[in-house]
C-alpha cells in the first residue's frame, strides 16, 4: 500500500495527513515537494516512511504535479495498490476505523476491481474561514466540521467514461453565476497500479477510461468513499493570495481571480442548511458514498 | 467419543496454527492439510509452531485448485489419516484455516454428543438448491470441465457452451443422486468411514473427477448413500455476496458472531486481532454469549445483495448513475407538479400545504431564480436559489431536491414561463404526479392590466410552449401519472379536481370540508379571450370558456358558496 502526493508548504497539514493515513495502513509515501519554504522538507525528511523528491520547475507546466508523480508510479507502483492524494486530502471510506485499507483493497480484489472512487467533500468551518487555531497534530475535521449534504451535480464524461461530478460548498458560494467553472469533485484516488496506467487530470480521471467506471449504471451501487477536504483551514486567506500572484493553478489566470478575490475577503461558507459532519456512517446514510455491497 | 478436525490450510498460517492450537486445547485431535503451492519455508514454520502439540497432524499436501477434485483429494486424505490415527474422534469436522470457532467447543462438543449419530451437511437436490451462482447446477453433474475457471476463463466457457451446443450429457452413475450443499460439514465416524470405503467409490472418484466444484457435492451426495440420519445443515456460518465470493468477517463484526447460532464461523480476516483475540479465549473464561439471533445476520447479508444489486432509488452520486432504463429516470419519492394553479388562486401555496401536508415550493424553474417554499435563499443539503446552478443541470437539481427531503412529500410550481429542459424527464418520473391546468397562464396576462393587444406576442408564445408539454405528456413513455383539465372545465366546479388532487397526493390526508382556496375574480377574463382572438391570436388551450353573461349568472356560475370560502 503506498500513497503518492506532491505538495508545496503544507507543514501545517502534513503530520496529520501522515498519521491519518498511515493508521489507514499506508506502509510507505512517496512525495514530491515543490519548493516548500515553511519547514515542509525538514519535516518530510524527519519521517522514516517518506522517501522525499524536490523540484522547483513549474507545477503547471508538469500538469499540476501528474508528470512527477506519473514518473514515480510508473517506476514504484507496478503491482501495488497505490492512493494518490494531495496533502489537504483525508481518505475515509466505509468501516474505515475497523477496517484499514488492506481490508478494502482485499475486497475489491475479490470483487475483480483494480480502482476505488473517493468524492472530494468541502469541509468548512462555522464563521469565517481566517478563524480559528488548528495545530498541525489536530484533526482539522473536529474545526472544519460542516459541509453540503445535497447539493452535487452529477454527469458522464463519455470520453473517459468517468463521472463529472461538481457542487457542494464551493459551487454555491463562489459559482453560483458560472457554475462550469465550479471545481470537479469526483476522484480516483485507489488503484490497483500497472506501468501503463496514467492519471490525466489530477486524480479526476486515468486511462485506461475503465478505470473511471467505479460507478454502476444498473441501479446497484459499489463501493466508494469520500476524500474530506481541509482546503478551508484557517491559513486559507494568506495562501489564496500568494496563489492569485503564483498562477500556477487550472485553466487560464483571469478566470481565477474573482475565485481568489473572493477567499481573500474571508468568506463565510456555512449556512442554516449545512450539515455537521459524525462520521462515516452519516455519509452514507446521506448518500455521499456507499459500502455497496461491502459488509 | 470425541470431535476431531480437519483444517484446511493455504494462507495466513500463523492465524491457522493458532485456530488449530485453540482446537487441540480442548481436546480434540487437529488433522491439517497444507496446500501443496504453500512454499516449503512456511510449512516448515508452521510444523515447528505446533511441534508441542501431540494431537496436530499433518496429512499429505496435495495443490488445491479451485473447483477440482484436488480439494476433495485432500480432504479425504486428511480424513483417512484421522480416523487412522485418532481412534477416540467420533465426529470429524471439516474446517478452513481461515474458520474461527465462534463459540465454546465444550459447546460443539456437547452438542454432538447429543447427537452422536447424526451427519451435520448441508445436502439439498439440484432442484431445491437457490444458492448456486452463473447457472451451473445440475449440469455441474451432466457436463465435462476439463479446463481451469479461474486461469483458462475462455476455454471453460467456451466448452461449456459447446457441450450445450451438442447436447451433451454425462451419464450420472447409477444409484447416485447429486445433492449441493456447503462444502463444510461435521460428519460421524461411522458415515465418513462408510463413505471413504464403500465398494462403489473407485467409481464415483471417477465420475466426480469431472464434476465443478465437487466439494460442494463429492460429500453431499456420498453421505445420502450411508448415512442414518441427515441434519442438513452447516455447523458453519459462510456468508456470500451476489456472485458467490465469500463474505469475510472484521473486527466490526464481532457483536454480529456473538449472535450467530453456529459454532463456527467464515472466512476471517486474518488482520481481525478483536475476533481471534475474543472467540480464542479458553473457554472458562469467556464472557457469556447474547441470546442467538440468526435472523439478524440472514437480513443483514440480504440488504447488503440489495444495497449492491439496486442500489437506493433516486439516489445519484459517485458510485451509483444508473441508465435511463435502470432506474435512471426515477426520483427518491413521490412528488407532485401544479401547472396553472398559483395563477387561479391567491392563497393556493399556503392552502396546498395544509391540505396535503407537503413542502409545497413555488416556482422551482423560474426563470429569475429558485423559488422554495418560504423563499429561502438555500434549501435544505445545500441547495442554491442561484437559476444558473440550477439549469447547469436541473436533473441534479431536482434528484437532489427530492433525495434531500426523502419521507416529505414535495409540491412545486411550474407553468410556460420556467425553464421547460427539466420537463422529459419530469414526465419520465413514475414518481412525478403532473396536475395540469391549461390555459391558465392567460389570467396573470389579464390581470396584469395590459391590453391585449400588447400581451398578444407572449400570450402566444406561452400557448405554444404549452402545447409543446401537453404533446409530450400525451406521449406513450409518459411515466408519470398526469391529471389535466382546461382553464374552462376546472373554473366550472373547482372542488371536484382539487379533491382529486389531494386525494392522488397524500391519498390519508383529512377531509377538510369548506377549506378551499379563494379563486380569483374571473368576470371580464372571458372578453380579454376575445380581444386576444380580435388581435388575431387563437386561444386554444382556455377550453370553451363561458362569457362573462354566463358567469354573471348565478345558477350557471362555477362559484357556488359552498366552494368559496
Amino acid at each position: 500500500m503506498l500513497c503518492f502526493f506532491c505538495l508545496r508548504s503544507e507543514a501545517g497539514r502534513l503530520p496529520h495527513f501522515l498519521s491519518h493515513h498511515r493508521a489507514l495502513g499506508v506502509r510507505h509515501f512517496l512525495g514530491v515537494d515543490n519548493g516548500s519554504t515553511d519547514g515542509t522538507e525538514a519535516l518530510l525528511r524527519s519521517e522514516p516512511d517518506v522517501s522525499l523528491w524536490q523540484t522547483r520547475a513549474s507545477y503547471k507546466a508538469a500538469r499540476f504535479g501528474m508528470d512527477w508523480l506519473t514518473w514515480l508510479q510508473m517506476r514504484h507502483g507496478h503491482g501495488h495498490w497505490c492512493l494518490t492524494l494531495d496533502a489537504d486530502e483525508l481518505l475515509v471510506y466505509p468501516y474505515w476505523q475497523t477496517r484499514p485499507l488492506p481490508a478494502l483493497t482485499e475486497w475489491l480484489d475479490r470483487q475483480g476491481r483494480q480502482s476505488f472512487g473517493a468524492m472530494t467533500l468541502d469541509m468548512y468551518p462555522g464563521g469565517p474561514v481566517s478563524d480559528g487555531n488548528v495545530g498541525p497534530q489536530d484533526d482539522p475535521i473536529s474545526h472544519l466540521c460542516w459541509f453540503d449534504a445535497g447539493n452535487y451535480q452529477v454527469q458522464v464524461q463519455p470520453r473517459m467514461r468517468n463521472l463529472w461530478i461538481q457542487g457542494g460548498a464551493r459551487a454555491r458560494v463562489f459559482f453560483a453565476e458560472t457554475p462550469r467553472k465550479a471545481p470537479t469533485l469526483n476522484k480516483t484516488p485507489l488503484v490497483r497500479w500497472h506501468w501503463r496506467y496514467a492519471y490525466v487530470n489530477s486524480t479526476h480521471s486515468l486511462l485506461p477510461a475503465r478505470l473511471n467506471q467505479v460507478y454502476d449504471t444498473e441501479g446497484g451501487e459499489l463501493t466508494s468513499g469520500i476524500l474530506l477536504h481541509t482546503k478551508f483551514l484557517p491559513g486559507i486567506t494568506d495562501r489564496s493570495a500568494e496563489e492569485k500572484l503564483r498562477g500556477e493553478h487550472f485553466g487560464n489566470a483571469s478566470q481565477y481571480a474573482a475565485y481568489y478575490d473572493r477567499l481573500i475577503s474571508d468568506p463565510v461558507l456555512h449556512t442554516a442548511t449545512s450539515t455537521r459532519y459524525t462520521g462515516w456512517r452519516q455519509l452514507e446514510a446521506l448518500g455521499l458514498m456507499s459500502r455497496g455491497g461491502w459488509i | 467419543m470425541t470431535l476431531g478436525v480437519v483444517l484446511m490450510c493455504h494462507t495466513a498460517l500463523d492465524r491457522a496454527a493458532q485456530v488449530a492450537r485453540h482446537w487441540a486445547m480442548h481436546g480434540c485431535p487437529v488433522v491439517i492439510h497444507l496446500d501443496r503451492r504453500v512454499p516449503e519455508a512456511e510449512e516448515s514454520a508452521l510444523v515447528t509452531a505446533l511441534a508441542d502439540q501431540p494431537d496436530i497432524r499433518f496429512s499429505r499436501r496435495t495443490a488445491c485448485e479451485w473447483g477440482t477434485f484436488a480439494l476433495v483429494q485432500a480432504t479425504i486424505d486428511a480424513c483417512e489419516k484421522m480416523l487412522a490415527e485418532f481412534p477416540q474422534v467420533g465426529h470429524v469436522f471439516l474446517a478452513s484455516g481461515s474458520c474461527l470457532p465462534i463459540r465454546p467447543v465444550g459447546a460443539l462438543q456437547e452438542h454432538l454428543a447429543q447427537n452422536p449419530d447424526t451427519d451435520f451437511i448441508e445436502s439439498v437436490t439440484t432442484a431445491d438448491v437457490g444458492w448456486t451462482v452463473g447457472g451451473l447446477s445440475t449440469e455441474r453433474f451432466t457436463l465435462r470441465f476439463p479446463f481451469s475457471w479461474r486461469r483458462q476463463r475462455r476455454l471453460f466457457d467456451g466448452y461449456v457452451a459447446l457441450q450445450r451446443l451438442l447436447r451433451f450429457r454425462r451419464r450420472i452413475p447409477e444409484g447416485l443422486t447429486p445433492h449441493l450443499g456447503s462444502q463444510w460439514w461435521c460428519l460421524t465416524r461411522r458415515s465418513l468411514q462408510a463413505i471413504l470405503t464403500h465398494p462403489q467409490r473407485p467409481r464415483y472418484d471417477r465420475y466426480f473427477k469431472r464434476v465443478w466444484i465437487p466439494d460442494e457435492s463429492y460429500f453431499q451426495s456420498l453421505v445420502r448413500q450411508v448415512s442414518t440420519r441427515i441434519e442438513s445443515r452447516s455447523l458453519t456460518l459462510s456468508k456470500f455476496d451476489y456472485m458467490g465470493r465469500p463474505h469475510v468477517f472484521y473486527d466490526d463484526h464481532l457483536h454480529l458472531l456473538r449472535q450467530a447460532d453456529a459454532f463456527v464461523a467464515r472466512k476471517i480476516w486474518p488482520q481481525a486481532d478483536l475476533l481471534y483475540q475474543t472467540f480464542l479465549t479458553p473457554d472458562g473464561d469467556r464472557a457469556p454469549r447474547p441470546d442467538p439471533n440468526p435472523g439478524k445476520i440472514n437480513r443483514l447479508f440480504a440488504k447488503a445483495v440489495e444495497r449492491r444489486l439496486k442500489g437506493r432509488p433516486g439516489l445519484f452520486m459517485q458510485s451509483r448513475f444508473p441508465s435511463r432504463g435502470r432506474g435512471g429516470n426515477r426520483l427518491a419519492g413521490p412528488y407532485g407538479v401544479m401547472h396553472g394553479f398559483a395563477e387561479l388562486f391567491g392563497d393556493f401555496q399556503p392552502w396546498l400545504a395544509r391540505a396535503v401536508d407537503a413542502r409545497v415550493h413555488g416556482r422551482l424553474f423560474a426563470e429569475d431564480r429558485v423559488h422554495f417554499a418560504g423563499d429561502e435563499p438555500v434549501f435544505k443539503g445545500g441547495l442554491s436559489d442561484s437559476a444558473a446552478l440550477r439549469d447547469y443541470n436541473p436533473r441534479s437539481f431536482l434528484a437532489s431536491l427530492i433525495w434531500n427531503t426523502r419521507g416529505e412529500t414535495q409540491c412545486f410550481q411550474f407553468g410556460p414561463e420556467d425553464d421547460q429542459t427539466i420537463l422529459p424527464f419530469l414526465t419520465g418520473d413514475p414518481n412525478a404526479t403532473i396536475f395540469v391546468i391549461t390555459g391558465a397562464f392567460a389570467v396573470p396576462l389579464w390581470r396584469s392590466g395590459k391590453s391585449a393587444a400588447d400581451v398578444r406576442p407572449w400570450a402566444a408564445r406561452l400557448q405554444k410552449i404549452e402545447a409543446d408539454f401537453l404533446e409530450l405528456l400525451g406521449k406513450p413513455d409518459t411515466k408519470a401519472r398526469v391529471r389535466i383539465w382546461s382553464l374552462a372545465e376546472f373554473v366550472e366546479n373547482p372542488a371536484e379536481p382539487l379533491q382529486q388532487l389531494v386525494d392522488d397526493l397524500n391519498p390519508r390526508a383529512p377531509h377538510r370540508d369548506g377549506d378551499l382556496p379563494e379563486l380569483v375574480n374571473l368576470v371580464g377574463f372571458g372578453s380579454f379571450l376575445q380581444e386576444l382572438r380580435n388581435q388575431g391570436m387563437q386561444p386554444v388551450l382556455m377550453g370553451d370558456f363561458p362569457s362573462d353573461d354566463q358567469l354573471a349568472q348565478p345558477e350557471q356560475a362555477f362559484s357556488r358558496p359552498q366552494i368559496v370560502r
